[in-house]
Parts: C-alpha cells; sequence; structure tokens
C-alpha cells in the first residue's frame, strides 16, 4: 500500500494550477465561487478555453482529440479545477453522447459530431425522460416511424436539462412498437431546429430555469442520424449511462463546497463566535468532512481498480449513492449556517449583473436556494432507490 | 388525560379547516405570490370576521380567550393550506407583546385595531449577528427629554415591510447579550430615521431588514417597563414557536397525504411505485415522523400556558423534534415525487420549502438542542422547589 500520489502524477497536478491561474478568468470563477447562475455565454466561454488547451475531452481518447488520460490524472483534473471554481464541464456532449457515438456510431458521425463537441458548435442535450418514463425509461412511448429517408418523430421528452441552449438533442425513440419494450427502441441524433420541435421551459421549486418540456410534433429526422441500429438503441442507452462518468462521485465539487461551508461558517457568529466554534454546528462540519475522507478513498481505490485494468462496475452506483448524499448534506449545513439569512429570496443576486441590495452575508443569498437545487442531485440519472436496486442485483446477487 | 378537542375547539378547527379548503387553492396561492402585499387581504378580512385574529388573546382586549391548544389548532389547519397570511407576525408575536405588556390605551389603540383586521403588527427583535439569541440586542434606546432615539439594525422581520406597526426591541442598558435591559417600543412605519426594506422570502412570505438612525418616540411609545421586556419577548416567542409547531405538523400532513397519494397513483414498470416494499417502508417511516411531530405540536400547545421552566423545556423540545421531522419529510416527500418534486408548479415542493424554513425561525433544531440541554442544566442546578417556596 501506498496511499500518495507518484511524482508524476504531483507535476500533473502542478501543471494543471499553473494552467488555472493562468487561463481560469477570475471573475468566471468569482460567479462560480459564489453560487451566481451561469449563463450560456459562460458555459461556452470556459469550453472554449478548455478546448484550447485541449483539456475539454478529458475522457476521450487521444486520436478523437482527447487528453487519453489515466483515470487517476481526471480526478486530479476534477479535484484542482474544481478547487479553483471553475465551472463543472457540461456532460451531454462530452462524456454523454460522444462515447455512444464512438462505440456505436458510423464513420461519418464520428467525422463530423466529434470535432463539433470540441469547437463547441453543438450544444447537446438529453432527450430519454418522458413524462410516463422516468426510472422506468424503456417505458418510453416517443415515436419514430420509417418515411423513405426520414423518421417522422412524434411525441414528449421532459425534464431536458438546459434544452433551452441546445441545437442537437439525441433521443430515445420507440421504432418498433410491437416488440418487448427494450427491444423496439432506437438512438437518435436530432438537430433542435428542425421544424416541429417546441421548447417550454419548466421552472424548478428554487425560482431556476434549467430544465424543459420538448415537444415533437411530426419532426423529420434524416435516417442516417440513427446510431447504431434500429430498434437496437436500448445498449445505447445504457452504455451512456453506466459509461464510467469521471467524477461520478463529484469528489472535487464537494471539497470546494465543503471549503466554501468552513469559509461562511467562520463568518457567522453565535454568541459572538465565529460558527465554527460552535460546538454544535463544528461536530456537524466535522462529520460531513470525515464522510468526505471516506469517500474520496473509495473513489481512489476504485480509480486505481480501474487504472489496473479492472472494469468499474455497480461501484460506480455506490459512488453516485454516497456522493449525492454527502453533496446535499453540506448544502444543508450552508443553509443552516446563515440562520435567518437563509429566509430572503432575492432571485435577481443569483445572476451576476443585479442591482438588487444584497440582505445579510453577502454569500448567503443563494445558500437556501442552492440546498433546494440539489435534492435533484438523488433524483436525475437514476435516482438513488435505482442505484441501489442495481447494487443489490449486480454487487450483492439479490 | 384526554387528547380529544373540546366542543369549542373542535367548531374551531372546522372553521378553520373549512376557510382553508375554499379560500387557500395553490393557483391563487401562486398568483398572490407574486401580487404587491403578498397575501390575500380578503383572506385576511375573512380571518378577521370569524375571530381568528383574536383567538389568542383575552376577552378583556377584544380576543377570543383561546390558549395554546387553539393556537395550535388553527395554525395547524392553516399549514396544511400553506398560509402566505401574516399570523405569526402580527396576531401571534406582535399581538402577544401589546397583550402582556401594554396599557389599556395602548391595547386598544394597537390591538384592537389588529383583531378587526383594520391594521397589522410585525415584531422586529433579530439582529445581523443575533443568529437566534433572543438575548441579544445591539441595537440601543437612549433616553431623550420627551421620550427614546432608537439606534441600530434589525434583521428578516417577518411582514416588517407590510406593518402599520412595529414592535421593536432595543437595549436601554447592559451588554449585548445581556436579559437585562432590553425594552420594547411601538414604532409606526413612517417614523423618521426608519428605513425598511422588504424582500420577499423563499418560501413565499415577505420580511425585510429595518434600519434605525435616531428614530425619534414619545415616552408612551414605550411598551412595559423598559429594560425589562426579555420575560415577555420569551413568552411571546413561545406562543410562535407553538404557532409554528402547529403550522409545520400541518404542512406534514399535507406532504404526507400528497406523497402517498403520489405512491398509489404514479405508475412505474408496469405497477403503482407503492407497491415497491422499499418505498413503503420509507412511506410508513415518514407517518411515523409525523406521529412523533404531532405528539410534540401537542406537548407543546398544552404546556404554553404553565409555569415558565416547563413550557420553556416543552416548546424547545418540539421545535427540535420539528425541525429534524420537517427536514426529514420535506426532503422525502420530494425524492419519492421524483423529478415532479423539483417543479415550482405543483403544490409539494412549496410544502417542502416552508417546513424546511421554518427551521430557520425562532430557532433551528440545534438552537433548540442546545437550549434544552442549558434548560436541564439550569433545572438540576436550581435549590429544590421547596426550598424556594
Ligand atoms: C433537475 C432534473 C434534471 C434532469 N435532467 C434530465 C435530462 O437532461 N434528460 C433526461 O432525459 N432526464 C432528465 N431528468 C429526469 C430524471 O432522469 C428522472 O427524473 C429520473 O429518472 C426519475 O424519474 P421520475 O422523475 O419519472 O420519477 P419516478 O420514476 O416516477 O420515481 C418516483 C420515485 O419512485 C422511486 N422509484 C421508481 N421506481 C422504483 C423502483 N423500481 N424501486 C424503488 N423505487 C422506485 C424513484 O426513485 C423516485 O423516488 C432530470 C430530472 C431532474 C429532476
Amino acid at each position: 500500500m501506498d496511499l500518495h500520489y507518484t511524482p508524476e502524477e504531483e507535476a500533473f497536478r502542478e501543471e494543471i494550477r499553473d494552467f488555472l491561474r493562468e487561463k481560469l478568468p477570475p471573475e468566471l470563477a468569482a460567479k462560480v465561487r459564489g453560487g451566481k447562475r451561469l449563463t450560456k455565454a459562460d458555459h461556452e466561454r470556459w469550453h472554449a478555453i478548455l478546448s484550447a488547451a485541449g483539456y475539454l475531452a478529458v475522457n476521450w481518447p487521444r486520436a478523437y482529440g482527447g487528453t487519453g488520460w489515466s483515470p487517476v490524472q481526471r480526478h486530479i483534473f476534477d479535484e484542482e479545477t474544481a478547487a479553483a471554481g471553475a465551472p463543472a464541464v457540461l456532460a451531454f456532449g462530452v462524456n454523454m453522447v460522444a462515447p455512444v457515438l464512438m462505440k456505436f456510431g458510423t464513420q461519418a458521425q464520428k467525422d463530423y459530431y466529434l470535432p463539433r463537441i470540441l469547437d463547441g458548435s453543438d450544444w447537446w442535450c438529453q432527450g430519454y425522460s418522458e413524462p410516463g418514463a422516468g426510472s422506468d425509461l424503456a417505458g418510453l412511448k416517443t415515436r419514430a416511424e420509417r418515411d423513405g429517408e426520414h423518421y417522422v418523430v412524434n411525441g414528449q421528452k421532459t425534464w431536458t436539462t438546459l434544452g433551452q441552449y441546445a441545437n442537437k438533442i439525441f433521443c430515445l425513440v420507440r421504432t418498433d412498437p410491437q416488440a418487448k419494450k427494450q427491444e423496439g427502441i432506437s438512438f437518435l441524433l436530432i438537430d433542435m431546429t428542425t421544424p416541429g420541435i417546441t421548447v417550454r421551459p419548466i421552472i424548478t421549486l428554487d425560482g431556476g430555469r434549467e430544465v424543459n418540456e420538448v415537444f415533437f410534433d411530426n419532426v423529420l429526422v434524416p435516417v442516417e442520424n440513427l446510431v447504431g441500429e434500429e430498434n437496437k438503441g436500448w445498449p445505447c442507452a445504457k452504455y451512456l449511462l453506466t459509461h464510467e462518468r469521471t467524477g461520478i462521485a463529484g469528489i472535487g465539487q464537494a471539497k470546494a463546497a465543503l471549503q466554501h461551508l468552513k469559509s461562511v461558517a467562520g463568518r457567522q457568529l453565535k454568541h459572538g463566535r465565529p460558527l465554527t466554534e460552535d460546538p454544535t454546528f463544528a461536530r456537524r462540519i466535522a462529520r460531513v468532512e470525515i464522510d468526505l475522507m471516506a469517500l474520496e478513498t473509495t473513489n481512489l481505490r476504485v480509480i486505481a481498480e480501474a487504472q489496473s485494468g479492472g472494469a468499474p462496475g455497480a461501484e460506480s452506483s455506490l459512488l453516485k449513492i454516497n456522493g449525492s448524499v454527502l453533496r446535499q448534506e453540506i448544502t444543508d449545513l450552508l443553509r443552516r449556517s446563515v440562520g435567518p439569512y437563509a429566509l430572503p429570496f432575492l432571485s435577481e443576486l443569483m445572476d451576476a449583473e443585479t442591482n438588487q441590495t444584497p440582505v445579510g452575508p453577502a454569500e448567503a443569498a443563494p445558500l437556501a436556494a442552492e440546498y433546494f437545487n440539489r435534492r435533484k442531485l438523488s433524483i436525475y440519472g437514476g435516482s438513488n432507490e435505482i442505484q441501489k436496486t442495481i447494487v443489490a442485483k449486480a454487487i450483492l446477487g439479490l | 388525560m384526554r387528547f380529544t378537542l373540546s366542543q369549542e375547539q373542535a367548531l374551531l378547527r372546522d372553521t378553520v379547516a373549512r376557510l382553508v379548503r375554499e379560500r387557500f387553492g395553490f393557483e391563487a396561492r401562486l398568483k398572490t405570490l407574486e401580487s404587491a402585499a403578498g397575501f390575500d387581504r380578503d383572506v385576511w378580512r375573512e380571518f378577521a370576521e370569524i375571530g381568528l385574529l383574536g383567538a389568542p388573546f383575552g376577552e378583556e382586549v377584544g380576543g377570543f380567550g383561546g390558549g395554546g391548544v387553539e393556537l395550535m389548532t388553527v395554525m395547524r389547519e392553516l399549514g396544511r393550506g400553506l398560509l402566505l397570511e401574516p399570523y405569526l407576525a402580527s396576531v401571534v408575536l406582535a399581538g402577544s407583546l401589546i397583550e402582556r405588556l401594554g396599557t389599556p390605551e395602548q391595547c386598544s389603540d394597537y390591538l384592537r385595531p389588529m383583531i378587526a383586521g383594520e391594521a397589522l403588527l410585525a415584531f422586529a427583535h433579530g439582529e445581523p449577528d443575533s443568529r437566534y439569541a433572543l438575548e441579544q440586542v445591539a441595537t440601543r434606546a437612549v433616553a431623550t427629554s420627551g421620550g427614546w432615539r432608537l439606534d441600530g439594525r434589525k434583521s428578516v422581520v417577518l411582514h416588517g415591510g407590510e406593518a402599520n406597526t412595529l414592535v421593536v426591541s432595543a437595549r436601554t442598558a447592559g451588554a449585548q447579550d445581556d436579559e437585562k435591559g432590553i425594552g420594547l417600543f411601538l414604532l409606526p412605519c413612517d417614523a423618521m430615521g426608519l428605513s425598511l426594506h422588504p424582500y420577499p422570502t423563499i418560501d413565499g412570505l415577505r420580511a425585510a431588514e429595518l434600519e434605525l438612525d435616531g428614530v425619534v418616540i414619545p415616552a408612551e411609545a414605550a411598551l412595559g417597563e423598559p429594560g425589562t421586556a426579555y420575560s415577555a419577548i420569551e413568552a411571546a416567542v413561545a406562543r410562535g414557536l407553538v404557532a409554528l409547531c402547529g403550522e409545520a405538523v400541518g404542512a406534514m400532513e399535507t406532504c404526507c397525504d400528497m406523497t402517498l397519494d403520489y405512491l398509489k397513483q404514479r405508475k412505474q414498470f408496469g405497477v403503482t411505485i407503492g407497491s415497491f416494499q422499499v418505498l413503503q417502508h420509507r412511506m410508513v417511516d415518514l407517518r411515523g415522523l409525523l406521529e412523533q411531530a404531532r405528539s410534540m405540536a401537542i406537548l407543546a400547545a398544552g404546556r404554553l400556558d404553565g409555569e415558565r421552566a416547563e413550557r420553556e423545556r416543552a416548546v424547545s423540545a418540539a421545535k427540535n423534534l420539528i425541525g429534524r421531522a420537517g427536514r426529514t419529510i420535506a426532503e422525502e416527500s420530494i425524492q419519492l415525487h421524483g423529478g415532479i418534486g423539483m417543479t415550482w408548479e405543483y403544490a409539494l415542493p412549496h410544502f417542502a420549502k416552508r417546513l424546511v424554513m421554518i427551521d430557520h425561525l425562532l430557532g433551528d433544531e440545534d438552537h433548540h438542542l442546545d437550549r434544552f440541554v442549558m434548560l436541564e442544566r439550569a433545572a438540576s442546578a436550581a435549590p429544590p422547589l421547596s426550598a424556594v417556596n
């Protein structure tokens, strides 16, 4: 056993730190640290910076323009970028559709779409869920009927994250209604500007605008936009879901959030003393810190296993469950730390440009909203209940 | 022991329940949230008409003579409908202080119009650094020739922007955390030197920051003997805690009802999700918590009119348990609803938000846990009762 990073890995960490010092715009980092809402331009800007440095596609092979990094390097990169206050890279293009294209796509699809992800030409969103098909994804009903050189798509997707910014959506559609649930599904790439597509916002409980409903009314999709074979979309869908994503546990973000918690709580007073010195609150912080140490070590164990060729399996479900619960716990403590100042709801203060007068500590404004927003971590991407079922079946053999 | 409501109490409950059914629709609530006042004046008038605004006060001041149980009962029903109206701020907190400390003139000038639904009150006590500690008051009240001059800041004053009169605490003597030396003053909302910054809260209510910059008020504006208000504040806050516990129980009931309905109706994998044992057990846990919360709300309500030590122990215990149960019920009911539990257009998350935010009012679960320990310690350090009597 050796719990240290190798000298090469430490050197790599320095390299990433230098890059962040040089290239991460301080105003962007300040926005992320202050819990402000990021605009489309903010995301695009950061993606472009990463892309220019060759750091956008951390989990792609070099051949496609990726970094070819090892899992440990990816972990270090995650940790450093989160600690520096860099925006998280949006997963839909880089980490979701790209691996599916690499494995199941035609040469033409790879040649066309992958470079467009790297250079920011395309903003992808994920069209999996439907009103009647959430956890039971295979229950989806959106129809795609072959008509000559096109599929005609009709139906509705929902919960489409940042679909309002996207120009492309990857969808699961039903191409054979007669077949068994999983066997009549296809994986389609759809241009959001095609006539017949309507995007409607769903406002979330925190007042945010990040999810949408997407309606398809006789939308014509060229057959060459099919990925893999017709009716064989389910393996693509599952590959995308179980594809080992860097940072599924959100360690980097959890660490950054814990730092933020300590600094916010350090500036709050309880009986005239910093809240971090209050025994009750200090214990609460200590407990999440210990849980985070455990989770980080578990994560590193899984990564080391992957590094030495072991296939990451249902452990990623455990990481997702523990990671989401831990991050939710940290946002809980953040909202508690500001006491009564969790109450003011000044939505505009969550945007960077505003003339609204702050109330209470400057960093308090987004904390309660963020706590409510982070309830999603245990719901989306396969709810924690569904993850537990996967673990029960795949690891425990129940 | 009897845990059933008396006939009059049951009548009160049914009246409020009917009002809530008829007037507290969720669609209407979303609209009211956006309105300037942030609550429904017509509903408030109806509160006045059926005597709700006088429910906790003695008959001699125009009230209805209710105690803790009545207060809890009313608030529980209002909690089931997720009220936006300033009942806690105006009736329970500020109203109680005027009833307890006010002269007959003050009661008739300020309390009666409030009970009649003609004026609103708010209680401005918390300050930027006081967190939940009731004895922490930095705002100063300095005696002048004809009265008092107030300087300081008050934070997160519930419905401070809507009130006609503010009951403001300020220190006439002592250090910032002394129980002794705190006074209460009646301040018109348009007083010179007072600036008010109102804003919405994340659970849909309203609050305000107050700045008092050389506010001059006459001697008659003092409520009670200046410098001796602490125990009245504590008692009014105890009433506030009973009210919040009642409201939380009502909101928990709605959350549990909605979640149970959802489990019975939402289908995934060809069956209702309520047929999954893991969700059944989770729902059972929530019901268990709800029963615990109900019991604590009842206990606090029943002890509210008793002697101080017993009252404070019960209200702190209740607020701690209800803080914990409220958070769990809020989070779990969102989780069990899946994505739909995350949406603004749906009622459930608004109940969940209120439940979580109740923990940020009048002391959170940590504050009341610490306080419970402290009260225990104080009680065991005190000489036996026989020696005192
Ligand atoms: C903020 C947000 C963003 C999202 N972004 C996207 C996106 O970009 N693209 C996209 O396609 N989807 C997205 N989703 C959808 C997300 O994947 C679904 O919400 C999720 O799969 C749960 O489905 P559901 O909401 O229909 O809940 P349901 O499936 O109805 O589940 C309700 C509850 O029942 C539980 N449950 C269901 N089945 C079982 C079972 N068999 N055993 C035990 N418990 C069970 C669930 O865990 C949950 O607690 C997003 C959701 C949210 C909230």
